[in-house]
């Protein structure tokens, strides 16, 4: 692959320019030749976390398997914004399925893939899995634990955008507390989403002790690029939970994603971290400490919380939800603990 | 090769012969049988390369099959009653994308009330799910279908049920001719896929289609189906060259000769209708038997040419279409639209109530006569069913029906008619 040797440049904070680095460490979609396995002209609304996410997190596995990988895909807001018939954005072998068997299908094509190999028939070539929060913390769920206790060598990506967006923004098991959704409605005594409940699939994965597992946000791409890189060095099952601001659900603006994703890092509202064989091995620090107003103003979901009388306690239980994380995972420090 | 041994056994000895290269397994009684021998020759690496994975459901285990056939794989399952069920969704699924699974239905009733033994409302609540459906009436057609499967799958791109009656066939040692590796080897050629997920070229399955295909994609599905009425006997022609028997085929007349009443069943109870048959016959009743092997598709041409010179029909069937009657008997039904002939329904066997010789003849006896309600269920214990409807008329809160009856019963045991 060329590259050009010049470096010259720096943009803001976070941004390093890619031409300082050196090749191996450039980002992948900065490449010509990268792999687009997620073409352009595809139905995403504007600022759409998640095909952001799967642009970059499918490129960079096609990249590590030399473009030799399958692709299983849930049901949901990506499968349907890439694939109507009679067109697809696909440019790499993709299976969707059903909404909650894709872990399983996975198993099947990665069982598949063995014997052929086995058999001279085909050579390598590796699986990735992915779907939404929807697909893969509720209706998927037993599929995706049986595929990881089994440890079979399958890459899931989570799209976490904390709810079923595909059919009208309803409430999942990764909907946050507080959060409006159409089946969590800003009204009554307690408005939107209760508190004590949901699950942190990340750490459900990690109990099952499979190679790895990472979380991720649209912020911080080259850190997930870095992580499906990582991730792809290891045989069996691993997991990567993304978090994919949707602008439709949340109430954001389109050209607020990044932004938005980088706040829930960095108020502590969603953990990013890595982890191998069960054990956390690292932190991605929060850079500027910043109250969970911060992430919860910008988004209607929450606008419940901010109106003339404004819920000081309910943000003061998210505040301590997010204290949590930073505490549990080291956040402030990186992990060092 | 003459071996005696064990229904599951046999089929699972040919299921290897079949050379297939992902195996996923879930337990559910009388299935089981089948898959743990399969994961013994995996295991001790007589059948290899297979990948044998046990899976953490019936669901999991169809979307796995899925996977692994999309991925170019020769695949099989195997499952009975609610493991059906509780993969249903993939089931349709692996139809609509033609992915060419075969899978073993061990046929089982489905609950409510739970119970382990045969009838076959599990494979016929998938009779629209756009599966083959053949039902085996002995253990040897049940190993030689399974081998005819594979072949007729493969080359429509369909997914295919292999039906045999649980327990009655799955648990029963009959003496089976096994072929050998060499005589499956020249029957069934290597899978080659229609559709397969190769980077080399990539495709997309399964993408969202609207009004303006929908119909025609399904159109497709029942126009392959329809193809397969065509293969059948062909490949069933084919099998009795290499193996020389006779196995499968669509439906199957005997003693239908100047017969003015035909008896309609398909699986093992064929078993005991045609020793029936062969003893009215003897007595001089003008009696015979048309034994339904193939149900998806249905071979309605062939099943009204089979009627045809008879004067009344019995479908006997375990199975039930509640609020309505038959399920094989609507189907019945329709190949003899517009045919002056009665057609019986008898419900019979559910849940493994035995279906005995003697039960038969009265039956067939009371058809001759045209002494037969247009649905029949046979043996069905008529006063425990109207102490129960009187304990539910007598009082509100009458409690669970099927506790109830079965203190009235008095024994656990299932008691034989």
């Amino acid at each position: 692959m060329s590259f050009q040797p010049v470096k010259f440049y720096q943009t803001g904070t976070f941004t390093v320019g890619n031409r300082l680095l050196p090749p191996e460490e450039r980002s992948v979609q900065s490449q010509e030749k990268r792999y687009n396995s997620i073409n352009s002209g595809h139905r995403a609304c504007q600022g759409c976390g998640e095909a952001l996410g799967a642009r970059y997190a499918i490129d960079a596995a096609m990249e590590a398997t030399n473009g030799r990988l399958i692709c299983a895909n849930a049901t949901g807001c990506l499968e349907v914004f890439s694939t109507p018939y009679p067109e697809t954005s696909w440019q790499l072998p993709w299976i969707h399925s059903l909404f909650g068997n894709t872990a399983a299908v996975a198993t099947g094509i990665a069982a598949a893939i063995k014997v052929k190999k086995l058999k001279g028939e085909r050579r390598n070539i590796r699986v990735v899995a992915q779907g939404g929060d929807g697909g893969t913390t509720d209706i998927g769920f037993g599929c995706l634990s049986g595929m990881f206790e089994r440890n079979d060598d399958v890459l899931y990506i989570c799209y976490d955008n904390g709810g079923y967006m595909n059919t009208g923004i309803q409430r999942s098991s990764a909907t946050p507390p507080a959060a409006r959704t159409a089946t969590t409605m800003a009204v009554g005594p307690e408005p939107g989403n209760v508190f004590g409940q949901g699950k942190f699939v990340p750490a459900i994965a990690m109990a099952h002790e499979i190679p790895y597992v990472a979380t991720a946000t649209v912020a911080d791409l080259r850190d997930l690029e870095a992580k499906v890189r990582r991730a792809m060095e290891f045989q069996g099952a691993r997991y990567i939970h993304i978090l994919v601001p949707c602008p439709l659900g949340w109430g954001t603006a389109s050209n607020e994603t990044i932004r938005i994703a980088r706040l829930a890092k960095e108020t502590g509202m969603f953990p990013v971290f890595e982890a191998e064989y069960g054990e956390v091995k690292s932190v991605v620090a929060i850079r500027h400490p910043l109250p969970v107003e911060e992430y919860l103003k910008p988004q209607k979901r929450y606008a419940h919380l901010f109106g003339k009388t404004p819920q000081v306690e309910v943000i003061a239980k998210l505040q301590a939800l997010a204290d949590r994380n930073i505490k549990k995972y080291g956040l402030l420090d990186g992990g060092a603990r | 090769m003459l071996k005696q041994m064990e229904g599951s056994r046999a089929v699972a000895e040919a299921i290897a012969l079949c050379r297939p290269e992902v195996i996923c397994a879930y337990p559910i009684s009388p299935q089981t049988h089948i898959v743990e021998a399969l994961g013994e020759f995996v295991k001790d690496g007589s059948l290899a390369p297979c990948e044998f994975i046990n899976v953490e459901s019936e669901f999991a285990a169809m979307s796995v099959a899925i996977g692994s056939s999309a991925a170019g794989a020769r695949t099989y399952t195997a499952t009975a009653s609610q493991g059906l069920l509780f993969m249903a969704e993939a089931v349709y699924n692996a139809s609509g994308l033609g992915l060419p699974i075969v899978m073993t239905v061990a046929n089982r009733s489905i609950g409510a009330p739970i119970n382990i033994w045969n009838d076959h409302s599990d494979a016929l609540s998938q009779r629209d799910s756009g599966w083959l459906q053949i039902f085996a009436e002995t253990n040897q057609e049940a190993l030689d279908l399974h081998i005819q499967a594979f072949r007729l799958a493969e080359e429509l791109s369909l997914p295919i049920m292999v039906c045999m009656d649980g327990f009655i066939l799955t648990h029963a040692y009959e003496r089976v001719d096994m072929p050998t590796q060499e005589q499956v080897d020249a029957y069934l050629p290597k899978y080659e896929p229609r559709q397969v997920l190769d980077p080399a070229e990539p495709v997309s399955i399964g993408a969202m289609v609207g009004p303006e295909a929908f119909m025609e994609v399904r159109y497709l599905a029942h126009a392959k189906q329809m193809d397969a009425l065509r293969l059948i006997p062909e490949y069933a022609a084919e099998f009795k060259k290499v193996f020389g028997r006779d196995s499968g085929g669509l439906v199957h007349s005997y003693r239908t000769e100047e017969a003015d009443t035909i008896v309609v069943a398909m699986g093992s109870v064929l078993g005991t209708i045609k020793d029936v048959v062969d003893e009215m016959r003897e007595a001089g009743h003008r009696i015979g038997v048309l034994g339904i092997t193939l149900f998806r598709p249905f071979p309605i041409v062939q099943v009204r040419e089979a009627l045809r010179r008879a004067k009344r029909v019995v479908v006997l069937e375990k199975s039930m279409a509640v609020g309505l009657g038959g399920i094989l008997a609507t189907n019945v039904g329709m190949a003899l639209a517009a045919k002056p002939i009665d057609v019986y329904t008898v419900v019979a066997g559910l849940g493994g109530r035995p279906i005995t010789m003697r039960s038969l003849h009265a039956l067939f006896r009371r058809a001759e006569k045209n002494d037969l309600d247009p649905v029949t269920f046979l043996d069905l214990n008529h006063s425990l069913i109207a102490k129960q409807m009187e304990r539910e008329r007598a009082k509100r809160r009458s409690g669970p029906a099927a506790e109830a009856m079965l203190r009235d019963v008095g024994v656990v045991a299932a008691k034989l008619a």
